[in-house]
């Protein structure tokens, strides 16, 4: 049988300048035409090519439902845009046989102004339904979404968690031979996405329904797809059974990392210098035993005397992307509640016992301070990640990704001023 | 469904087919604005009638009683609304499409669909204003006493198409420039200004003697001028005018029109 969809050389470049700053204005590139620089200089320097993504090959099967996966900047959207036709390839080819509907972001289109109804309806037109199929659709979608009694109340008047409902009840309804999705299952509460998965589980098994699904969330897609490709830096690097593809991309992020550094801006009043993880022996490791105690340092700076700053830890469930567990140092030092003098300081979390279960789990410090009209917040980028193996002891409270709720957990800390 | 291939490059050309088969898009995004429109102010409908009537009302103080510009008998408020019926829609129409790329940008970052519907439904929704404005210009005939040309009602449909013609081309060119530099929606009010004083709006055509070929340049002079001097009896109709005014829209379509073709596939990566 023909593939519904086949990929051929798929390349895509972008250009960078790197003199560019936001966006051009024409006032610029008329001021240009006046400067020699313009005239004489080669411009080749400032700008630099970027494959986004290159020599790309794959085949779907009509009924196939195909998921993909990948770091950050692998190139996911990218090819996701260039299949749902919104950018086009710099070389390659795509064959498709069927009608396309790509949903790469839930809502799109919504206008705040519009009520519940009406935004059914655009949305709905937005996302390649016609009229008549929304009309007899209608009813279901309105039942799914749960927000009944509001129909005739502008968006604008919904909670957050509310437009998503109604975004996402539209686009569960879409009808296409081939459905594109990009990573929508990350919205709303817990519950709601159980459900939304519960949706994608069944429209995924109904016949002849071709889908591409890009997630971060491992447990989706190894639940939805039997077939998985992996992308790194533009290049498919695996593509096959999806457990196996997972395994895979799961072993090359794996990092070995136990301490970080960072160079925050310097505007930044409250600033993270360093980060580290100690097992229970007090060497660096990010490697750690269940069961057993570990302990996070966070050194950090203020510039200025400061009121009720804190500093947090949270741990992100990496195969979930759940947050298990968020704590600050505050809670256990009461005594520097009030202001701070500006200096160098250490937080010292101790996990004297371990609830965490076997898994991998993303670290994110963030640090701030109180009062909340002047805020001010410095976040870690998360890039340090902590493996908990099985080790000899278990811990009576067992944490990981399966839990839907973070737990607020005050675990033992200190703070000391060491400059 | 047939097989269709996605390729680096496009056949110019205006894919009516493709634009065929999106037309519940357009219907649903000229619904919505609107919608928007006579729902998000509180006057709701009064605004579109508001505008040129103000406008009229300034303009018949200033250059009708003060500057005392001649108008061959007709009220200085009938003559210049005639004009100003047409330039508003103008005037508002080719901001609104200008501006529908960036207005949309979010539906474009992730969406397909073929982009010359935006600016186009964006424009439908001001010839609901002119509908509403041209009842006030009964109501102004009706009050000055002024008895209309037949023949000048008839040219309304024409003239209309005319309008829509021109500011679709600059508008077009405009919404696709602006993606690149977002500094054009600075420049536009200012052009659309200028654009005032060169079109005989609040002034007839005759005041300008021997500079009178620069008429045949701006379809909208073409467009004001014709209308009003059949519709107000002020002259018989000028069909070198007429044909340049035809002419010269269709070429400012086909040129707005073929910037926008080349560039639309790249707005997804520049906006």
């Amino acid at each position: 049988m023909d593939p519904i969809i086949r990929v051929e050389h798929l390349g895509k470049k972008y250009r960078i300048k790197h003199t560019q700053k936001g966006y051009v204005a024409l006032r610029d590139v008329v001021a240009n035409l006046f400067s020699w620089r313009y005239w004489f200089r080669s411009s080749k320097k400032e700008q630099e090519d970027f494959w986004a993504l290159q020599d790309v090959n794959f085949e779907v099967q009509k009924g196939e439902v195909l998921g993909i996966i990948g770091a950050n900047g692998a190139g996911k959207s990218t090819l996701l845009k260039i299949l749902s036709s919104i950018t086009p390839p710099t070389n390659g080819e795509v064959h498709m046989n069927g009608r396309v509907i790509s949903l790469l972001e839930v809502g799109t289109g919504f206008h705040p102004e519009l009520t519940g109804r009406e935004n059914i309806y655009l949305n709905g037109a937005i996302l390649g339904m016609t009229r008549k199929e929304i009309e007899q659709k209608f009813d279901a979608i309105v039942a799914f979404s749960g927000v009944e009694t509001f129909l005739d109340t502008p968006v604008k008047r919904f909670s957050s968690g509310m437009q998503v409902r109604l975004a996402f009840a539209v686009a569960a309804h879409l009808e296409p031979d081939i459905l594109i999705i990009d990573e929508v299952l990350a919205v709303g509460d817990a519950s709601f996405q159980k459900k939304c998965l519960g949706k994608m589980e069944e429209v995924t098994k109904q016949d002849g329904r071709t889908i591409l699904f890009v997630s971060h969330n491992m447990d989706a897609i190894a639940k939805l797809c039997q077939r998985s490709l992996l992308l790194d830096h533009g290049k498919v690097i695996a593509d096959g059974p999806t457990d196996d593809v997972i395994a895979r991309y799961l072993n090359n992020h794996e990092q070995t990392r136990a301490e970080v550094t960072l160079t925050p801006p310097e505007t930044l009043d409250i600033a993270i210098r360093s980060i580290a993880i100690k097992n229970d022996r007090g060497a660096l490791s990010n490697r750690l035993e269940t069961g057993k105690p570990f302990t996070i340092e966070i050194e950090y700076e203020l510039k200025k005397d400061a009121h009720e700053v804190y500093a947090g830890v949270a741990f992100i469930d990496l195969k979930t992307q759940i947050s298990v567990l968020d704590t600050l140092d505050i809670d256990q030092n009461k005594d520097h509640y009030p202001l701070r003098k500006k200096g160098m300081y250490r937080s010292l979390f101790t996990f004297q016992e371990n609830p965490f279960n076997h898994g991998r789990y993303k670290l994110f410090v963030h640090i701030g301070s109180f009062p909340a009209t002047q805020t001010t917040l410095h976040l870690s980028d998360g890039d340090l990640t902590i493996t908990f193996v099985s080790g000899e002891t278990f811990a009576t409270d067992v944490l990981d990704g399966t839990r839907n709720s973070t737990m607020l957990l005050n675990i033992p800390s200190e703070i000391i001023k060491i400059g | 469904m047939a097989e269709y291939v996605i390729k680096p490059k496009r056949p110019i050309g205006l894919h009516l087919k493709e634009i065929w088969r999106f037309r519940e898009l357009f219907l649903a995004l000229t619904v919505r604005d609107m919608k928007v429109r006579y729902k998000q102010t509180a006057i709701g409908v009064l605004w579109a009638v508001f505008q040129p009537f103000i406008l009229m009302v300034v303009f018949t103080i200033f250059f009708g009683r003060i500057a005392q510009i001649s108008t061959n008998g007709v009220p200085y408020p009938i003559f210049v609304y005639s004009g100003l019926l047409f330039w508003n829609y103008f005037s508002n129409a080719l901001s609104a499409a200008s501006g529908s790329m960036v207005a949309n940008q979010a539906i474009i970052q992730k969406i397909y669909f073929p982009r010359i519907i935006l600016p186009t439904a964006s424009v439908v929704v001001f010839l609901l204003d002119f509908i509403f404005s041209s009842i006030i210009f009964a109501g102004l005939l009706i009050y000055y006493h002024v008895t209309p040309n037949i023949t000048g009602l008839l040219l309304l449909v024409p003239m209309l198409l005319i309008t829509t013609l021109t500011l679709l081309g600059i508008g077009l060119f405009f919404s696709a420039v602006n993606v690149k530099y977002r500094d054009v929606r600075y420049v536009l009010p200012f052009f659309i200004q200028l654009l005032l004083f060169v079109t005989p709006v609040i002034y007839p055509a005759t005041i300008l003697g021997e500079y009178k070929w620069l008429l045949y340049l701006n379809p909208m002079s073409g467009v004001i001028d014709v209308f009003r001097s059949t519709f107000l009896s002020l002259g018989s109709i000028s069909w070198p005018l007429f044909g340049s005014s035809i002419l010269v829209s269709i070429i400012f379509f086909l040129v707005g029109l073929a910037y926008f073709q080349k560039t639309e596939r790249y707005f997804a990566d520049l906006i």
